[in-house]
């Protein structure tokens, strides 16, 4: 049963297996175990981007592509939703409407740069990624009658979601039984059932034929694989999934605008996450996700102690301000990456094997 | 094969260099008024100059070794910054009205931001991209990584805070051309982007480095056993590649006068677009390509700007179905 619905894919190490356990219950009981808005605000990030984070790995750690464009799918599925509530009103079926309509757009965008990775090489491909992804950024503040520009937009999600209202009376275990806890238990079954969905996508034949194409295309193709098709089909299910994380965060932001949804640097923060956590396994995203959202949110924090522990030395102190906190992860990437390709579940993996 | 310097003897292809006069003369009877076409053109080609010297340093660097570096904005911004250093305590100079002076204090800010780039380079080089040579998907994660810890390292060293860079005295302004007015330092980028095209161009194709770095990017392996040490080569050519990264940087930061630990990376989209419209290691496919790019950016945001975000997109996609390889495909693949 279990084996099942890991697509008899297990951790297949002991400390990785616990690591999943402990995050899984912790993002599942995370309203009663942490509770106050920012801790759930942060468990709510984690579930989304370990979708984005998984749907990502697919491209580049299954099928060895390197894309700039994901957060713009992210993008489009969060101003499906956000468009369809804002101008329509507040209904599960605009809810629909808007996820539908995301998807079809970003499937249809993803096929239109898959085929067109046809006619250039590889390399470029990652070049041109990144040069759309910034024309669809800009675009998106340019049309700010339809997008509102660089204010984004606030609107209102379906009476059940909402923060005021209340499901029944009293409390469960000490947390109000409000819209906000709802929508936080959407969001993580979605993003779990969407996970393991794709966990099954990356073992099924489809996926090893990914994973062919990634270690050696030319002998793909001489298989008999059409590599080119195999690549666009892993660009659009990616795109796809991108789309329903972005659907899922404005669910939950009520807000969606170019900064939390289309911009670079969230590109590469899910290139942090894939890479820290471990490329080429669905699990390194989970840890991947949990550990920089977790590092974005409270190692700030902490380096803001570091930082006035050691205001009295020269240099260590700007280096340890909280702003600066992406040059510590970005150290931990470019170290991971030589040492550690395989991430975080690389290293866990091996470590437990018998020797 | 080789284009990086087409040799007399070779067929040389025309259509290419064409283009950008073609868009030029096209862009005439829409704008209707010449002056305006003037000024026009005139900012086109110098942000294309400009852009230029960032990106032929990228180009170049695949060219001969294969490496697609993501890094390279960070030179840009860290060559800004470190003329930032020689150009704010000679404000007094640079800002006298004596065109003299304004060189006195600019031209060291150059060497040294050329310097501090070439030499970083060489870091970069031995201690990023080195363990990574012939992996492709390492090589842009890596470089990537490189390019955040940098940007990282700028913020921490100078602040989050944009600098301001104010242009030297005797480069502000513009000069009258019948109707039209051209800003100064527009003529300067200009200028200095013909020059280092030339210099690039007589090194290539008239010297023994030249030739040499040439056949390595046609065939490296070849070279090696012929005696050369490509790898000093390289190093050499990463070097140079930095060191422009670090001229345009100044030069953009000059531009725009300001200074953010950002500005790389924000240009780095521009510079991908140009070397891909030219053909990934080709100087000649650059330089158009930068023109292109420039002109119609220009051109686009004068008569549609809402179709300037567009242009340059629409542009590349436009080269690649007539060239898949961009303007001037190069041999190595």
């Amino acid at each position: 049963m279990l084996d099942g619905l890991l697509s008899y894919d297990p951790p297949r190490s002991r400390w990785l297996a616990l690591a999943l356990i402990a995050i899984l219950l912790g993002l599942a009981l995370a309203p009663f175990l942490f509770p106050g808005t920012r801790a759930l605000n942060v468990a709510t990030k984690i579930c989304v981007f370990v979708l984005l984070v998984a749907s990502y790995d697919l491209l580049l750690g299954y099928t060895g592509i390197v894309s700039f464009a994901h957060t713009m799918f992210y993008g489009i599925g969060g101003y499906g939703v956000a468009l369809m509530l804002y101008g329509f009103g507040p209904s599960w079926a605009n809810v629909g409407l808007g996820v539908a309509a995301a998807l079809v757009v970003a499937v249809v965008l993803a096929l239109a740069i898959g085929l067109f990775s046809l006619r250039v090489k590889a390399i470029f491909f990652a070049m041109i990624t990144l040069a759309i992804a910034s024309a669809f950024a800009i675009l998106a503040s340019q049309l700010s009658s339809l997008t509102g520009g660089e204010d984004g937009r606030t609107y209102a999600v379906p009476e059940l979601l909402r923060p005021g209202t209340r499901l029944a009376e009293g409390s469960l275990l000490g947390v109000a039984l409000t819209g906000r806890l709802i929508t936080y238990y959407l969001v993580f079954v979605a993003s779990l059932v969407l996970f393991l969905v794709l966990l099954r996508i990356v073992n099924s034949p489809f996926g090893r034929v990914l994973q062919a194409i990634r270690e050696n295309p030319f002998r793909a193709e001489a298989l008999g694989y059409r590599t080119v098709v195999y690549r666009t089909l892993a660009t659009c299910v990616a795109a796809a999934m991108a789309a329903l994380a972005g659907a899922l965060m404005a669910l939950w932001l009520r807000y969606t605008g170019p900064d939390t949804t289309l911009s670079l640097s969230i590109m590469i923060d899910i290139l942090l996450m894939v890479v820290i956590g471990g490329m080429g396994t669905m699990y390194g995203a989970v840890l991947g996700a949990t550990l920089f959202v977790l590092a974005q949110n409270y190692l700030q924090d902490l380096m803001a102690k570091a930082a006035d522990a050691t205001a009295a030395l020269p240099l260590l102190p700007r280096l340890l301000h909280p702003d600066r906190w992406l040059l510590w992860l970005g150290v931990l990437f470019v170290l991971s990456v030589y040492f550690f390709p395989n991430g975080i579940v690389g290293s866990l993996r091996r470590g437990d094997r018998p020797r | 094969m080789t284009t990086l310097s087409p040799s007399p003897a070779k067929r040389v292809d025309l259509l290419p260099p064409l283009l950008p006069v073609a868009l030029m003369l096209a862009a005439l009877p829409l704008i209707g008024s010449p002056s305006a076409w003037v000024t026009l053109t005139a900012a086109g080609l110098a942000m294309g100059m400009m852009i230029f010297i960032m990106a032929s340093g990228l180009t170049l660097i695949f060219g001969l070794m294969d490496v697609l570096n993501f890094g390279h904005g960070a030179f840009i911004s860290i060559g800004a910054y470190v003329a930032t250093l020689v150009l704010l305590p000679l404000a007094g100079w640079t800002q006298a009205d004596s065109l003299a002076l304004n060189l006195a204090a600019l031209a060291p800010a150059i060497l040294v931001a050329m310097a501090v780039t070439g030499a970083l380079g060489l870091v970069f080089e031995r201690v990023i991209v080195m363990p990574v040579y012939g992996q492709h998907l390492k090589q842009i994660l890596v470089t990537m990584g490189g390019l955040i810890v940098a940007e990282q390292l700028l913020a921490a060293l100078w602040g989050p805070n944009q600098i301001p860079l104010p242009l030297p005295a005797a480069l502000r302004g513009s000069v009258a051309l019948g109707d039209a007015a051209i800003e100064k330092y527009r003529l300067v980028a200009v200028i200095v982007g013909l020059v280092v095209f030339v210099a690039m161009l007589a090194v290539l194709g008239r010297t023994k480095l030249g030739l040499l770095i040439r056949a390595g990017v046609e065939n490296g392996e070849m070279v090696e056993a012929l005696g050369y040490r490509i790898r000093r080569l390289f190093v050499g050519v990463f070097m140079a590649g930095s060191a422009l990264a670090g001229l345009g940087g100044v030069m953009w930061a000059l531009y725009r006068e300001s200074v953010t630990a950002g500005m790389g990376l924000e240009v780095m989209v521009l510079i991908f677009i140009v070397v891909i419209v030219g053909g990934l290691g080709s100087v000649g496919g650059c330089f158009l390509g930068s023109l292109l790019v420039a002109l119609l950016a220009n051109y686009t945001g004068f008569l549609a700007p809402k179709l300037a975000l567009g242009s340059n997109i629409f542009l590349m996609v436009a080269i690649l179905l007539w060239r898949p390889q961009g303007l001037y495909p190069v041999g190595k693949g």
